[in-house]
């Protein structure tokens, strides 16, 4: 039995009473490599605030392995471009888990700020000002910051937003190397030719699992289709959710396009190694 | 050369009240200037603003149960000041609401309060006093309370800077590696309100902010970074004090006043010249490189 990372345990995150995340089941294997997919509104970012902590569930729960450390890079950042700040003052900030608020940084470290800037294609970066950089450069600054943070688990959110092709390649090979490094890697993802390419295992959700596991398997014209019958929008009279009810999607009836398609996913995870 | 002395060192060489202003004008730009900065830059300058106004509630508190005295006012301020920092800080923490308009809620209330309890027993002169302060009365109490109150702002400000910094530049990666984000913006608030009530003895609750904030303001255009920032923010409230006291000693001028328009000319002055200033944005065109 391979290490797990995380636990999902009947999950439900949401915002105001509504959720976005409905009661998900399951568990990311240590090491695994796994795309999020699924349409806009379909949960994936919430589930990465879940997953870090930053949003908290509305029943259930995330299980981290002990002593895990996460990195994340948002989709949306709340970053403020006009603060006064070097390239090399944002990077520097991924040091956090390593030096924490009052250690000091050595020479190593700072090596380390250009190591990763080079990483990037960034080299030679360290000095200028961040309200200088273009969007894609911001983004691979980001993944610097990333890379600095050393996490054992890293999650990133359309990290391939407004980056131009030559950089998406420079940035899956790093993902890459992470992947080879036994690190736990889960990137929402848009481009289903780039998930079928470069991931392993995906994750479709529209609100709740359509499907998980093997990329192949999962992005089946079937499941692509059926995710896409999702209704992405709220209704304010949805009847509540009981507690004992999620098994069966016609007794919550807040969405019409999912039928049973979920409820084999339920308590067993990823099927495929 | 007797000129230069008779009209910069005497004032201060010869007369107790002037050393005692300058040296607590001085203490108060070590501290508060940088507070200013990260004010600025977290985009609540008007909030240093609204505070000030905050504070007024506890000050007059203290006044109508014991009279012009320094410390029951300031702990009165610093009361009245926490309660608001908190009070509007937690409603934009936990509700959906900006701090900039749960700010000034909060601060409006006080305000009022504020205003009542002053006119239910003094005269409009103790409400002047309580307003505009005077820097040329700090007795050896006020000095002692500034001087504590710089000592704690440094301090934090070491101790916490990094957090600080994050916090400003990217709290959600602060939120996402530690638990610091919270507390570290309430720290913040605190030494808001210190800094405030450290200076309203001097310069008044509606002035002391200004010794806070025009020096930041200034610095803005000058430099890229933040310790830099910090520091010249620091060296040109310095100026503004000197500037201020001479001035108002020379031409008999309230000292508060003169002191916060000394900041406003070289805010100004930075403006128009600043490294990133309107001349060199604007008029001077410059040649440019090929990449």
């Amino acid at each position: 039995m391979t290490q797990t990372c995380l636990t999902f345990r009947d999950l439900t995150l949401g915002y105001g009473s509504h959720p976005a995340i409905h009661h998900l089941d399951g568990t990311i294997r240590k090491g695994s490599l796994t795309a999020v997919v699924g349409a806009n509104g379909s949960g994936k970012s919430t589930l990465m605030k879940g997953i870090v902590g930053v949003l908290k569930p509305m029943a259930g729960e995330v299980i981290r392995a002990s002593g895990l450390r996460a990195a994340y890079l948002p989709q949306q950042s709340e970053l403020d471009r006009s603060f006064p700040a070097r390239v090399v003052d944002l990077v520097s900030l991924g040091l956090w888990p390593r030096r924490g608020l009052l250690g000091r940084y050595t020479k190593e470290d700072r090596d380390d700020v250009s190591k990763a800037l080079m990483a990037v294609g960034l080299g030679g970066f360290e000095k200028r000002p961040i309200d200088t950089l273009s969007g894609g450069q911001l983004q691979r600054t980001l993944f610097a910051r990333v890379l600095l943070q050393d996490a054992d688990l890293i999650l990133l959110d359309e990290p391939f937003n407004a980056v131009d092709a030559k950089t998406v390649g420079d940035l899956i090979a790093l993902i890459k190397r992470w992947h080879g490094e036994e690190r736990t890697i889960m990137v929402v993802v848009h481009d289903l030719d780039l998930v079928r390419q470069n991931f392993p295992e995906t994750l479709l959700l529209a609100r709740q699992p359509i499907a998980w596991g093997e990329t192949r398997e999962t992005l089946k014209p079937e499941n692509l289709l059926r995710a896409r019958r999702f209704h992405e929008a709220w209704e304010e009279n949805a009847p509540w959710c009981e507690p004992e009810g999620h098994d069966h999607a016609h007794d919550h009836g807040h969405g019409h396009a999912h039928d049973h398609s979920h409820d084999h996913h339920h308590g067993a995870g990823p099927r495929a190694a | 050369m007797d000129m230069l002395y008779g009209l910069f060192i005497a004032p201060f060489a010869d007369f107790g009240f002037m050393q005692r202003a300058l040296v607590g004008s001085l203490m108060l730009s070590l501290g508060a200037c940088p507070v200013g900065v990260f004010l600025m830059l977290r985009r609540m300058s008007l909030s240093g603003d609204a505070m000030a106004h905050a504070i007024l509630p506890g000050a007059a508190a203290g006044f109508l149960l014991y009279g012009l005295e320094i410390l029951p006012m300031t702990i009165g301020g610093l009361i009245a000041g926490i309660i608001v920092a908190l009070g509007a800080g937690a409603v934009s923490r936990f509700t959906i609401q900006r701090e900039d308009a749960s700010m000034a809620a909060f601060y409006l209330i006080s305000l009022a309060i504020g205003v009542l309890m002053v006119s239910i027993r003094g005269s409009s002169v103790d409400l002047m006093h309580v307003l505009f302060g005077t820097v040329l009365a700090l007795n050896n109490e006020a000095l002692t309370l500034i001087g504590g109150i710089v000592a704690v702002t440094l301090v934090s400000l070491a101790i916490f800077w990094r957090a600080l910094v994050a916090e400003c530049l990217d709290p959600l990666f602060l939120r996402s590696v530690s638990r610091l984000g919270s507390p570290v913006h309430f720290i913040f608030l605190g030494l808001v309100v210190l800094n405030l009530v450290g200076g309203f003895q001097a310069l008044g609750t509606l002035l002391s902010v200004g010794l806070m904030m025009l020096p930041a303001a200034a610095a803005r255009f000058w430099t890229v970074r933040v310790e830099p920032m910090c520091v010249l923010a620091v060296l040109i409230g310095f100026a503004s004090c000197i500037a201020g006291l001479l001035l108002s000693y020379h031409a008999s001028l309230p000292s508060g006043p003169s002191i916060i328009l000394s900041a406003g000319v070289v805010y100004f002055a930075s403006i128009l010249f600043g490294t990133r200033g309107i001349l060199r944005a604007r008029v001077i065109h410059h040649r440019h490189r090929t990449a």
